[in-house]
């Protein structure tokens, strides 16, 4: 027994008063494979995101280097004539995203306010599953029921838009009278306005999510303090939720716009695609790039299939940039913990 | 004006009310009997005023659309009306509150009726597709047959979405075949292995969260079809599925794997266990609930997905039970395709088919609640009851083995008189670690007279005694006892 009370001097002494112990490190036989299995797990993943990622940019080179800068400027889509550009399906891809998010932005800030400071405590648990349940719903849902029955009331909806609102720009129909009693409201129908409509549903849920996550965390202190100060329950909000969840806000938002730019089925099941730039966001016609990617898959051989790689090229860098963008917003954000995707 | 003074000072509160003459102001004010405050938020006036503005604004709603303006259409009703509700209310309001109030009322309608209409109008696209679906869900065809020998004009009661179902469950299955092991072992990576490596990794991999499906299914088309020249085929859709799922997965993963207390694999590291070991025992059980839901939202996700199959799948009406050839439609796909008909009954299994897609969702998702609701390390009564049982059986077994190792002890001692406290004492100072034996050490005590001090003795340096090795276990046969 005594024997193993004695300090062992050998590993003490030798380098000195101050020198580090050696620790020997001995890694045993599950351990080395382990790491490697696990290495070798991240490189696999490693391998076949960057495959996808360089493939994407090998396949779109030939289409690139014969449209040149064009490529950015052109609105038609004729691969095979040579004449092609991503400018209108661009435009129509951002418009599409963007009216989907102004639309989202109001309606998520809206419920995550409700369900976090409004909302009944009883009912609180019920509507988080209800909004993340939404946001599970397939696209293609969504979709069935924005071509079968949303088409038809927004229309009227649209119709109205432009009939008093005509002088602002974006809500203008050119040739088109409102007083005329035989103008059709086909006009009206597959346009920007209507598919931005059914993509809000589906991305409002998402964003809603990620705020209502942010404004739960608001610190009780602060809320309390801002009581204490004869705050409202509004003057709360603006003072304390609204603030320690900006970052969420931007974040949410901006993960949305990101999934109403790659949204695909929804909006090819609404729109008819045109290849111009369509600033009348209530007119009839309108494009995305996904949306073009899936109806013009099939008639493609080699060349214009290169084209539709550029588009899909073009559309996955501005998906990716808004989605770095907004992880970074949510990260350096105060309400950023916890609220991950 | 004067109802509005009138109001405003009856808000005040009754001490100074009654207080305010001029010649007044030094006198205590008269005693009222107490009355009980209400401490509810909701009164009386604001009911009113909520009813109130319902009332007005419908008014003059209806007044402008059937008198004064050429106004029609029931949204163009709605809109009008909400927008002098808010006017109504705010005047109503205004009446009896001051301005803050005013407003704080006005945000509290607004922000409760916007996500009123938006909840309602969520559950209203399910309610819709459901009952739409519903003539074709109510026959039971819809979901033991294809489409095979069924043309767009027969009626619902023939033909069915079989070939979709079953292609959406095998395209799924093998897409989570694929990605599970791989995506959860990279999570497992990217939080254990931290370093230069594993940072590229997860940039890779939140980068690619960001491809559209569109694109996944692109580059599979592209790949396995037209540079393999294999067939359309559910395989080739389970592989744009996974390329689209597995980022998703990893970085659900990574995120909840990251929760998992520092403390728990510290300690498991510390009593010496090897780093896989601390992985699968403690790391991954802790964060199993978390792994779960992680697996299961992907599968959501996943299954929801039409693009990707739309452009690797294929669109054919038989039935198709093999995955590497002839094309295999999923549900979402079928939902997609069968909508573009213009017969009625087609619509209808469109839709038909959405519903079944949609309650699979919210089968996965009720199913992911329950699961990934707990936290971790937190059980489930089985799992509870299970845990109970293990531990009791190994604390018969542990005692069973004291037992045994008693006897023998006893019988040893029994033939080495001469020096019986050397063995005794190690086989002591082994039990004494498991408390379900301190009952047959109590028992034991009275035949040595010795041990009580000298076990007390030996408690204390615990962490400096010996290995095992070093005292041999059975100790008749240490060369100690020969010396």
């Amino acid at each position: 027994m005594t024997d193993v009370q004695v300090p062992q001097p050998e590993t003490a002494s030798p380098g000195g008063p101050d020198a580090p112990r050696r620790i020997p490190v001995t890694v045993g036989f599950g351990d080395r494979v382990f790491a490697g299995l696990a290495r070798s797990s991240g490189a696999a993943v490693l391998v076949v995101m960057g495959v996808v990622g360089i493939f994407l940019a090998v396949q779109a080179i030939p289409a690139l280097r014969d449209a040149g800068f064009s490529f950015l400027t052109t609105q038609e889509w004729e691969p095979s004539s040579g004449r092609f550009g991503i400018a209108a399906i661009l435009f129509g891809t951002v418009a599409i995203g963007l009216m989907a998010t102004t639309i989202a932005l109001v309606f998520s800030v809206a419920v995550a306010l409700y369900i976090s400071e409004y909302a009944p405590a009883r009912l609180k648990r019920t509507f988080i599953s209800l909004v993340d349940l939404m946001a599970a719903v397939p696209s293609v849902v969504y979709g069935l029921w924005g071509v079968f029955f949303l088409q038809e009331y927004a229309i009227g909806l649209a119709q109205w838009l432009s009939t008093y609102l005509g002088w602002i720009p974006l809500f203008d129909m050119p040739g088109r009278d409102p007083r005329d009693p035989l103008g059709t409201l086909t006009d009206f129908k597959s346009s920007t306005f209507i598919a931005a409509i059914v993509v809000a549903m589906m991305v409002t849920p998402i964003a809603s999510s990620v705020m209502r996550e942010a404004f739960d965390q608001a610190p009780a202190g602060e809320r309390e303090g801002a009581y204490a100060l004869g705050a409202t329950k509004w003057g709360m909000i603006r003072a304390v939720v609204l603030p320690f969840g900006r970052g969420a806000i931007i974040g949410g938002t901006m993960l949305g716009l990101g999934r109403a730019l790659g949204e695909t089925i929804t909006v090819a099941m609404i729109i008819s695609p045109i290849f111009e730039i369509q600033w009348n966001v209530l007119e009839k016609g309108a494009n995305s790039v996904s949306a073009l990617i899936a109806l013009r898959y099939g008639d493609a051989t080699s060349f214009p299939l290169s084209a539709l790689f550029a588009a899909g090229l073009a559309l996955f860098l501005m998906t990716m940039a808004v989605n770095f963008a907004a992880s970074i917003i949510v990260a350096r954000s105060r309400s950023g913990a916890g609220s991950e995707v | 004006m004067a109802a509005a003074t009138s109001h405003a000072s009856a808000s005040r509160p009754p001490g100074v009310e009654t207080g305010t003459g001029p010649g007044t102001a030094t006198e205590p004010p008269p005693v009222r009997p107490e009355q009980r405050r209400i401490l509810s938020p909701w009164r009386m006036s604001d009911a009113l005023a909520l009813g109130g503005a319902v009332l007005s604004s419908g008014g003059m709603t209806w007044l402008i659309f059937t008198q004064l303006a050429p106004f029609s259409g029931p949204l163009g009703w709605l809109v009008v009306w909400y927008a002098l509700f808010l006017g109504c209310y705010a005047l109503l309001v205004s009446m009896d509150e001051s301005g803050q109030a005013v407003r704080d009322r006005l945000a509290a309608v607004v922000v409760q009726s916007l996500a009123a209409l938006l909840l309602l109008a969520l559950a209203f696209v399910i309610v819709y597709v459901v009952g739409r679906g519903l003539p074709a869900m109510r026959h039971l065809n819809l979901y033991v047959e294809d489409l095979s020998v069924t043309g767009p004009l027969q009626p619902l009661s023939s033909g069915g979405v079989l070939h979709g179902i079953v292609g959406t469950l095998e395209e799924i299955l093998i897409a989570l075949v694929l990605t599970v092991p791989l995506g959860l072992t990279c999570a497992v990576f990217l939080c254990e292995f931290p370093g230069a490596f594993a940072r590229l990794v997860r940039t890779v991999v939140e980068a690619m969260t960001a491809l559209p499906s569109i694109v996944a299914g692109l580059f599979i088309y592209s790949t396995f079809i037209l540079v393999l020249h294999f067939p359309r085929s559910g395989l080739a859709a389970a592989l744009a599925i996974s390329v689209m799922m597995l980022p998703i997965m990893i970085r659900a993963g990574d995120v909840v794997l990251r929760l998992v207390p520092g403390s728990l694999t510290e300690a498991s590291l510390a009593l010496g266990a090897s780093r896989w070991r601390t992985v699968w025992h403690v790391t991954l059980p802790t964060a199993r609930s978390g792994l779960t839901t992680a697996v299961i939202l992907g599968t959501a996700r996943g299954i929801g997905e039409t693009s990707p199959v739309l452009l690797t799948a294929g669109y054919g009406n038989n039935l198709n039970l093999d995955p590497t050839e002839g094309p295999m439609v999923s549900l979402p796909l079928l939902a997609y395709e069968l909508r573009r008909f213009p017969e009625a009954a087609m619509i209808s299994r469109a839709f038909g088919a959405a519903s079944i897609l949609m309650i699979l969702v919210v089968v996965l998702f009720a199913g992911a609640r329950p699961i990934g609701g707990r936290g971790p390390g937190v059980l489930t009564n089985r799992q509870r009851r299970a845990r109970e049982r293990q531990s009791t059986s190994d604390a018969q077994r542990f005692a069973e083995l004291a037992r045994a190792r008693m006897r023998q002890e006893s019988q040893e001692s029994q033939e080495s008189q001469p020096q019986p406290t050397e063995p005794q004492r190690t086989e002591q100072q082994r039990t004494e670690q498991q408390p379900t034996e301190q009952q047959p050490i109590e028992q034991q005590e009275p035949e040595s007279q010795h041990t009580g001090p000298r076990h007390r003795d030996q408690r204390q340096p615990e962490w400096q005694q010996p290995e095992p090795p070093a005292n041999p276990p059975g100790g008749g046969d240490s060369p100690r006892r020969d010396t």
